[in-house]
């Protein structure tokens, strides 16, 4: 199945003419900075906005057509949404605002007392929303849409306004619930860290227009994109857990076109986790440096080709986009190096990771496996 | 008997003046600062000129009043219901105004929450809007309710002052203070008058800070 947006309005000043299809259930982050239309498209998505020409469609389920005349209010559009400034009600209890959309419903795939347990606000329920912190507020609001039985779920930015201690604190909510739900999540942020915790696809939106569309796997490391200029940017990898070496502390992860070694960390032999490799921490070599290996600190020399390089003349650096089988790493180095190396498409290379720089994302979320309740 | 008059003054006046208020606070069309002027009108006119327009529409031979009494046999003229109907009028305004501003304040973001949690518009407006503005309308009610009970000129004007029938707390004190010796009955009757006003504004104070508390505000 697949969820589906085309949109086309003009404000004045702004206009916004945006397309995108994307694989569903997943979660597609809609990426950009402030002003890009990121709000917009999901103002359209939940018929809050009139778009002049629009279809948005979640498999055969056509929500809007412009074309065929077709537009469902958003009271019966059956889609969740999340505000950055959670919106609870504050003459409802915690326990009144989730039933909220719960009594509305119409079918009922996802019970009461499960969204709880999910969210961890069993606690909260008698409480009234102005006793809440921030981020139990935005447990909350989550909560409530995820009842209302949503067939598409809209969150816009929903860490946006929440100190890095709160955000930290609902990651590994948003990271459960991911792998929870079986429905098109549609997710606002303009924080590469959410983008690459939570993404399965990217939307980058830039001055109203769609930049790219992808796997977030792709979207990351292509050197051509804005992404990559990034002082944080980074190549994410799906990878599972294939062993542990206790004697040297080391975990094995198998990824697609190769295998990583990387601290020993702490979930079970097949469970599926992402690692983050910085650009700023990939080493470039023109020669199969095997030979070299044992006298290296580092445990993984990865083989493959350039596939990009970008200029960063701000940053006096250079972007090379490394292909290793169907997926990519992303480096940055000096232009001197490029020159030395004579980098250039085609060229093979080889790609050096230290262990520590490895990082394994939502770690935590994943190592406390959602309860059955 | 003036309690009883200001209760059905504010009881029937108040559902309609949410409805304007909502009308006037969430609806753009033309005509609506018309409306708006002719909502206030009885604030700004002599209450006895109000008192006269309704003797003229609501009189037994007026264009309202003639077929009221004809179909359901009401008459409102020197009754006691006139007495209502003549303070409804004149607090109205009151009401509307203290409703339209707490619907005003109430953030339209939250209806929106609610619509994507597929509240229609009447759902709405019931579980979500009515309840954010309820300390504004109590407040409204309370304040209009006080002012009732001191209503004069246009009661006396529609109503007339009927002992025990449309003899509202100020007309009896009036009464009173025209009758030869009867300073010290006006002076008993200002006396209570004076403590239903003093509880009706300590009432609005102390509705609207629970309200408010338990909003969160």
């Amino acid at each position: 199945m697949s969820f589906s947006v085309a949109l086309r309005h003009r404000f004045a000043g702004f206009s916004i003419d945006v397309a995108f299809d994307v694989p569903s259930p997943g979660v597609t982050v809609l990426f950009g900075s402030s002003g890009a239309g990121k709000s917009t498209v999901i103002a359209a998505v939940a018929g809050l906005l009139a778009a002049e020409q629009c279809r948005i469609a979640i498999g055969a389920e056509v929500l809007a057509d412009t074309r065929a005349g077709i537009w469902l209010p958003p009271e019966r559009r059956r889609v969740g949404l999340v505000f950055q400034d959670a919106r609870l009600f504050p003459h409802m209890s915690v326990a009144g605002n989730l039933e909220f959309g719960l009594r509305r419903a119409q079918s009922r795939r996802i019970g009461f007392d499960e969204v709880v347990e999910l969210l961890g606000i069993r606690a909260l329920l008698a409480r009234r929303p102005h006793t809440l912190s921030g981020g139990e507020r935005q447990r909350v609001a989550i909560g409530r849409a995820l009842l209302a039985q949503p067939q598409l779920l809209l969150l816009d930015e929903p860490l946006a306004s929440l100190d890095a201690a709160r955000k930290a604190e609902i990651l590994p909510y948003l990271a459960r619930l991911k792998a929870r739900l079986d429905l098109p999540v549609l997710y606002v942020t303009h924080s590469l860290d959410e983008m690459l915790q939570l993404a399965d696809s990217v939307v980058l939106l830039e001055a109203g227009t769609v930049r790219a569309v992808g796997p977030v796997t792709d979207i990351a490391t292509r050197a051509d994109l804005p992404l990559a200029a990034r002082d944080d940017a980074a190549a994410v990898l799906s990878c599972t857990v294939a062993a542990h070496e206790p004697a040297r502390q080391l975990t094995r992860l198998a990824w697609g076109p190769a295998t990583l070694w990387v601290a020993q960390i702490d979930l079970p032999v097949g469970q599926a986790v992402r690692a983050r490799i910085p650009a700023r921490e990939v080493i470039l070599a023109r020669d199969d440096v095997g030979a070299l290996a044992g006298a290296l600190s580092l445990h993984n020399v990865l083989i493959g080709t350039v596939k990009g390089i970008a200029g960063h003349p701000a940053r006096h650096a250079s972007l090379v986009e490394v292909a290793l089988g169907g997926a990519s790493l992303l480096s940055r180095v000096t232009p001197d190096a490029v020159a030395r190396l004579g980098l250039a498409p085609g060229v093979p290379v080889a790609a050096l990771i230290k262990s520590m720089s490895i990082e394994i994302l939502g770690e935590t979320a994943f190592s406390r496996p959602a309860s059955p309740a | 008997m003036t309690l009883a008059v200001a209760l059905r003054a504010v009881g029937f006046g108040l559902p309609l003046a949410v409805l304007m208020a909502w009308v006037l606070a969430r609806c753009r069309f033309p005509g609506r600062s018309v409306l708006n002027a002719a909502v206030h009108l009885p604030l700004v006119l002599p209450p006895v000129v109000t008192g006269w327009l309704l003797l003229i529409l609501f009189g037994v031979r007026g264009p309202v009043g003639a077929l009221l009494n004809e179909w359901f046999g009401i008459r409102l003229v020197f009754t006691t219901a006139g007495a209502a109907l003549a303070c409804g009028v004149m607090v109205f305004p009151v009401m509307v105004r203290a409703v339209r501003l707490s619907l005003e304040a109430a953030d339209p973001g939250l209806e929106q929450a609610a619509r994507s949690l597929g509240a229609g518009r009447l759902d709405r407006f019931f579980t979500v809007t009515l309840p954010l503005a309820a300390p504004g309308i109590l407040v409204g009610a309370i304040v209009a309710y006080a002012t009732a009970l001191g209503e004069f000129g246009a009661v006396i004007t529609f109503a007339a002052s009927i002992p025990g029938q449309t003899q509202t707390l100020p007309l009896a004190i009036y009464a009173a203070l025209q009758s030869p010796g009867g300073e010290t009955r006006a002076a008993e009757l200002s006396l209570i008058s004076f403590a239903l006003a003093l509880a009706g504004l300590l009432a609005s104070e102390w509705a609207s800070r629970r309200l408010n508390a338990r909003l969160g505000r």
